[in-house]
């Protein structure tokens, strides 16, 4: 291993330590973070506070005979045991899902997937509700379980939701993109087809902190306040107000410190809902916090697609079209978090970075017994699927034409000209430079030099491979009259207040899991107003104090909410300008903005600041005729486009050629978000997502048993990389700016994530070359290397 | 029954049950929620504290065990508003983000920095791989913690010339 | 998060001690020394024992690592991180240096203990692979200071189960030393650092003038407990090492133990592993033997 070197702990050292807008700015939140003084839920500790435990199903699919609570009831320090019978007669057994589907709250009539809700125990503490689970009596006739998504729409499948009048299958639905009868057209005159069947397993965002949440209903004042483990804390307000029919100005969720979310706390979890109902049933403040295994077998899994590639070409490496099958688990419920009219997410930009003539895409989605879910784990709406899919089809092209895959991916790129650019697909991305970031990728890697790396331990008999991914992703939305989440346009608001003495709040409506939102909201607004970003403090996560939204998914926080913060700073600075005008008695054509102060145009010497400026606005005497006092301003920011980061990321690896074990020895990652906010924190979160690749890549999935046990329930059978597992990650950067967000910023969250997988899969298929080796199917364990290896590649499913 | 503890230099004497938890303990009695849980297994180390001057799983320890000895916890590294050069290497690199396996990896570091002053990459991975991060792709926490070394080395140096 | 059922809380202050409290208690006592099995087991409510007899405190008693001409004795208490970093041990017997190194994680490894890594009894646990590749002999002491001394065959009744009686303290584990030259070394495949192994294997061989006078091969993962093979010994005894020699090593391992397909690998992989594993480890102990 080589060793760090220290140089990187002073490479930023002459940089401005304090910038007044963008740039590497140490954090906010780090103060109480670093001294164990966050507060994340299971910190919320309320006078009366009882403890909430779940009873989950051992079976994937069976009938609910009969619920014995009574041992429960009896058992010290309970004080309630609820069922879905119970919820029943509340109106409360189901609730809808983000897909328009409904899922059990708790199961009344059968349960559907292993881990699913069942009864819940309120008590005086977790020890004693947990003992209280023991003595639920339930008794189940076990039905057989659809496991094989393969079979569930057989026509002896067993029917899994029987609660839907009229289901007679396990359909979810259909869905279609592109041109068909044009891609068949392009596909039967081209030189080349390649087909690969590609399979994206299911895989568990599994944050380090799991779901939870701690309801206190005031039955007096009819108040709700729920702390709770969410992403989306105010479109979370407005699904409570319709499941449990309470009044939504009645209802508080706060979003404390959130451990992790990677899409995991997107959704509504019936945990959530039956912390309220305990919390009603029994007067007091009730806590849930589920235990690891049941994060891993119940809350929103991710991917789960069987996907059949195929890809056109000339003999060239022109490439002509792309056309795709797709089969989708669902789970149990079709519990997705994806806009309403996106029910496959945004996988349509399959097509990837490559100009092309015509693509197609036909999509089956279906229920199995397996716990609900799909959109999570850092995707973006299934963009991590749609670019594994093009960046595996490429390289199975350059396999069979022989083409170096760098080479063949420079020849198909989208020209800088050609943008915005509109794919066959339907998706217009807005901007983009793609040879300059691959050119870059290259060097940094030395990438002629690891070829002939690998030429010559090739001849030695010694595995190397070398893989490349380049990704374009879809990520900030809505636009709300494409995109809306159960109706609620994906659109987001922003209010800044500047006080008095100048000092500034920023309310926000989306939440950070981690991502730094209390810096490089201040950093926007320090760049907009000039205001210092320690003078900035950034509210959100309280839907009492913060204005509507729709959350921190999808990488959509810099791209919709850094929008409306530049923006609602730019409102701002427009009133500013005016007092300003006035107190230095011009004309507003006559005053310069230079960032922190209005000055006299040709006169430097005559301006003032915004905090002059913040003190007149809240001061005695007249402001300018139409201006109102204060000096604050709200913005609701709906995006008119999606924005379109793009990355080229090449890996490294090494494998034992006696144990089939691999080891990612480098990784390169050029990524391109446009204006870079914080260049810190954007390094922060590709690191974070390159592991996340190399985990996915190399070892997570959770699969099942032929019963339907799940066999992913522990982080010792779940595994997530540590330290020993990765490299010292290298990263570099371009910056095309997005040419519609306010400050030319594009979301970055999620790019590792779904950039690096594909490169990982890459470089192992190419390190297994000399074996004729063109696919191999996540996760690739040293088990399924060596059956690689041996022609014995297998799906994992 | 009963357990007496000393945490972070004070002693705590509290009635429990024989099956608590060392963390448990930590939070729910005590209140010091710095220190976090997020597996059942002793897989992920969000957990760890010192146990006589080691770091342990606390998920994996009952309160009872640690009866009689004594406990530091994330609560116990600053020194007043100053924080340790731990903490202040995890500020200075970027190596925490959503700060839920931080209190664990400070523990951790800490532990490594008193008994390795001038830890090297493998060693530091070496070090937190019973700990799992989310977030940072770990790169981050080995910088920090390198920081932490270089700095706690500069100033020993520093105390050295100021004492000749 | 899970918690354990409720029991009752012990702490023994001595071996004999927590013996007599064991003789009261019977099989609804379970000794706890690192806890980093049992525990898990408890919260996950697989395991339920009405009394924990806590020995952390016979450390001082147990916890120790002794040289003599005919053998190394250590402490069942003794901890890994006691064990990868005793030098005095790693001089002897290198293997287990190795094996520490990739037992579960460092912080983890400040807790756990030889012994409750062997009482654990789990098929796929490294230092029991270790101490059968060493012949190693375990010492159990029972009421009135009785000691008895089993083999690691004798030790390992079937998986998760012992020789250890209700009323019984694993005590020591004793390596025993031959008047030749001696090297040992252990490989791990694993998933992920952490992990269980998917195999691992042990090696120990004894030289004379150039000739293998002993050799021992110790499994883990590829069958209901660790596995030696005595077949393999009779195989080396008497040659002069060499890649054919390791490679026989490596068939009679492949075909002798019995793994299972799980989500750690398929049992064709595993029988590769055991192969492949056997013939590293033999080399790397004939090297150490060497040099």
């Amino acid at each position: 291993m080589t060793d760090l070197q220290d140089s990187k702990l002073t490479e930023f050292e002459d940089n401005d330590q304090n910038p007044v807008g963008f740039g590497r700015m140490l954090r906010k939140e780090d103060a109480r973070l670093l001294r164990g003084r966050g507060r994340f839920v299971d910190d919320v500790q309320l006078p009366g506070m009882l403890h909430l435990a779940i009873l989950r199903s051992p079976f994937a699919h069976a009938s609910i005979v009969s619920i014995d609570t009574s041992a429960a009831e009896a058992s010290p320090g309970v004080k309630a045991v609820v069922t879905g019978e119970t919820l029943k007669g509340l109106g409360l057994a189901w609730m809808p899902t983000l897909s328009n589907d409904v899922q059990a709250v708790l199961a009344t009539d059968k349960v559907r997937f292993q881990g699913q809700e069942v009864a819940f125990v309120v008590a005086e503490d977790r020890y004693k509700a947990r003992d209280a689970l023991e003595l639920i009596d339930v008794e189940y006739d076990v039905l057989e379980p659809v496991v094989d998504v393969r079979k569930s729409l057989a026509p002896d499948a067993p029917i899994i939701r029987t609660d839907l009048e009229g289901k007679a299958d396990n359909h979810v639905f259909d869905w279609e993109t592109g041109d068909e009868e044009e891609t068949n057209r392009v596909f039967a005159s081209a030189d080349v087809v390649v087909k690969e069947d590609i399979v994206y397993p299911r895989v568990h965002p599994a944050p380090m902190e799991t779901c939870g949440s701690v309801a206190d209903f005031d039955p007096v004042e009819g108040r709700l306040r729920l702390w709770s483990t969410t992403q989306a804390p105010h479109a979370h307000r407005t699904l409570y107000a319709i499941v449990a029919g309470l009044p939504e100005h009645k209802i508080q969720v706060i979003a404390p410190d959130i451990g992790g979310g990677f899409g995991n706390k997107v959704p509504i979890y019936p945990g959530y809902v039956l912390s309220i109902v305990g919390s009603i049933v029994t007067g007091k403040p009730v806590k849930w916090m589920e235990d690891r295994s049941e994060n891993l077998i119940s809350t929103g899994f991710a991917r789960d697609y069987i996907m059949r590639a195929e890809i056109a070409a000339t003999r060239e490496g022109k490439i002509l079209a792309i056309r795709t099958n797709v089969l989708a688990d669902h789970g149990a419920f079709n519990g997705t978090a994806a806009p309403v009219k996106y029910p496959a997410g945004f996988f349509g930009v399959f097509t990837g970075s490559y100009d092309i003539q015509a693509a197609h895409c036909k999509m089956t989605a279906v229920y199995t017994n397996k716990a609900p879910g799909g959109v999570a784990y850092a995707c973006s709406f299934r963009i991590t699927e749609a670019v594994y899919l093009v960046e595996r089809i490429v390289d199975t092209l350059a396999y069979e034409l022989q083409m170096d895959p760098a080479e063949l991916r420079l020849k198909n790129f989208i020209q800088p000209d050609q943008f915005p650019y509109t794919t066959k697909t339907g998706w217009v991305y807005d901007s983009g430079n793609y040879e300059p970031t691959m050119r870059l990728a290259m060097e940094m890697a030395g990438y002629d030099e690891l070829r002939k790396e690998q030429a010559e331990k090739r001849a030695r008999g010694e595995l190397m491979g070398i893989g490349i991914a380049f990704f374009t992703e879809a990520v900030g939305a809505g636009p709300r009259k494409n995109m809306d989440i159960l109706g609620l346009g994906m659109a987001d608001g922003c209010e800044l207040r500047v006080h008095p003495t100048g000092k500034a709040v920023v309310r926000l409506s989306v939440k950070t899991q981690g991502q730094g939102h209390e810096t490089t909201f201040a950093q926007i607004i320090a760049e907009e107003l000039g205001i210092p970003p320690a003078d900035i403090d950034v509210l959100h996560g309280d839907t009492d104090n913060t204005p509507f939204g729709l959350g921190t998914y999808g990488s959509r926080s810099t791209p919709v909410s850094g929008a409306a913060a530049a923006l609602v700073a730019r409102k701002v600075r427009d009133k500013a300008r005016l007092i300003a005008s006035a107190m230095l008695e011009v004309s507003v054509a006559d005053l310069d903005w230079v960032k922190g102060a209005f000055q006299v145009k040709g006169d430097p010497g005559k301006s003032v600041t915004i905090q002059e400026i913040a003190f007149r606005a809240h001061g005695a005497g007249d402001l300018p005729d139409g201006v109102e006092g204060g000096l604050e301003a709200q913005i609701c920011y709906n995006p008119s486009n999606l924005t379109y980061p793009h990355g080229a990321y090449i890996c490294v690896v090494d494998i034992d050629p006696g144990t089939a074990e691999v080891k990612v020895r480098r990784f390169i990652a050029v990524d391109d978000c446009g204006t870079r906010i914080n260049p810190m924190i954007i390094e922060g979160q590709v690191h974070g997502g390159l592991t996340d690749g190399v985990g996915m890549a190399l070892m997570e999935m959770i699969s099942f048993d032929e019963d339907g046990n799940c066999l992913g329930a522990s982080l010792m059978d779940y595994l997530i990389p540590t330290a020993l597992e990765v490299p010292d990650w290298e990263t570099g950067y371009t910056v095309t700016p997005s040419p519609h967000h306010p400050i030319g910023a594009k979301g970055v969250g999620e790019s590792a994530t779904v950039g690096s997988p594909p490169a990982i899969v890459n470089a192992v298929v190419d390190a297994l070359k000399p074996f004729g080796v063109r696919h191999a199917d996540m996760p690739l364990t040293p088990s399924r290397v060596w059956d690689a290896m041996r022609g014995q590649a297998t799906p994992p499913i | 029954m009963q357990v007496t503890m000393t945490v972070n230099g004070t002693e705590y004497t509290r009635e429990i049950e024989g099956r608590m938890l060392l963390v448990h303990f930590l939070r729910d009695v005590l209140g010091l929620t710095g220190t976090h849980w997020g597996c059942d297994t002793s897989n992920c180390g969000v957990c760890v504290v010192w146990l006589d001057g080691e770091p342990v799983k606390s998920c994996t320890v009952l309160a009872a065990m640690a009866g009689g000895h004594e406990v530091r916890t994330v609560e116990g590294l600053a020194n007043g508003a100053e924080l340790d050069p731990i903490q202040e290497g995890f500020r200075q690199c970027h190596g925490l983000q959503c700060g839920f396996c931080t209190p664990g990896m400070l523990m951790t570091c800490r532990a490594l920095l008193d008994r390795n002053p001038d830890p090297t990459e493998g060693e530091i991975r070496e070090a937190i791989s019973g700990q799992i991060c989310r977030c940072t792709g770990y790169s981050s926490i080995i910088r920090s913690v390198r920081w932490a070394a270089v700095h706690e080395a500069n100033a020993a140096k520093e105390e050295e010339v100021a004492q000749a | 998060m899970q918690v354990p059922a409720p029991f009752e809380y012990e702490r023994a202050t001595s071996v004999d001690q927590a013996i007599g409290l064991l003789e009261r208690l019977g099989s609804s006592a379970r000794l706890v020394a690192g806890g980093h099995s049992l525990l898990p087991m408890m919260k996950l409510r697989l395991a339920n024992f009405e009394y924990l007899i806590d020995i952390n405190d016979l450390h001082g008693e147990l916890g120790y690592i002794r040289l003599s001409d005919d053998e190394v004795r250590i402490g069942a208490m003794t901890r890994h991180r006691e064990l990868l970093e005793s030098d005095v041990l790693a001089g002897v017997f290198p293997i287990f240096r190795d094996a520490e190194r990739v037992i579960a994680d460092p912080v983890v490894r400040n807790r756990g203990t030889l012994g409750g890594s062997l009482c654990q009894a789990d098929p796929s646990e490294d230092l029991s692979a270790v101490c059968t590749t060493l012949d190693a002999s375990c010492v159990i002491r029972g009421p009135g200071g009785a000691e008895r001394v089993v083999t690691m065959e004798e030790f390992h009744v079937g998986p998760y189960e012992t020789a250890v009686a209700d009323n019984e303290i694993l005590t020591e584990i004793r390596l025993p030393r031959k008047s030749f030259k001696v090297g040992s070394a252990y490989a791990k495949v694993e998933r992920r650092a952490g992990d269980w192994a998917v195999v691992s294997s042990g090696a120990a061989v004894w030289l004379d003038a150039g000739r293998i006078v002993d050799a021992r091969v110790g499994l883990a993962a590829v069958g209901p407990n660790t596995t030696g093979i005595p077949e393999i010994s009779a195989a080396l005894r008497g040659h002069e090492p060499s890649e054919e020699l390791y490679r026989l090593a490596g068939a009679i391992a492949a075909r002798s133990c019995d793994p299972v397909t799980d989500t750690r690998g398929s049992a064709d992989y595993k029988r590769h592993l055991a192969d492949e594993l056997t013939r590293r480890t033999l080399r790397t102990a004939v090297e150490r033997a060497r040099s």
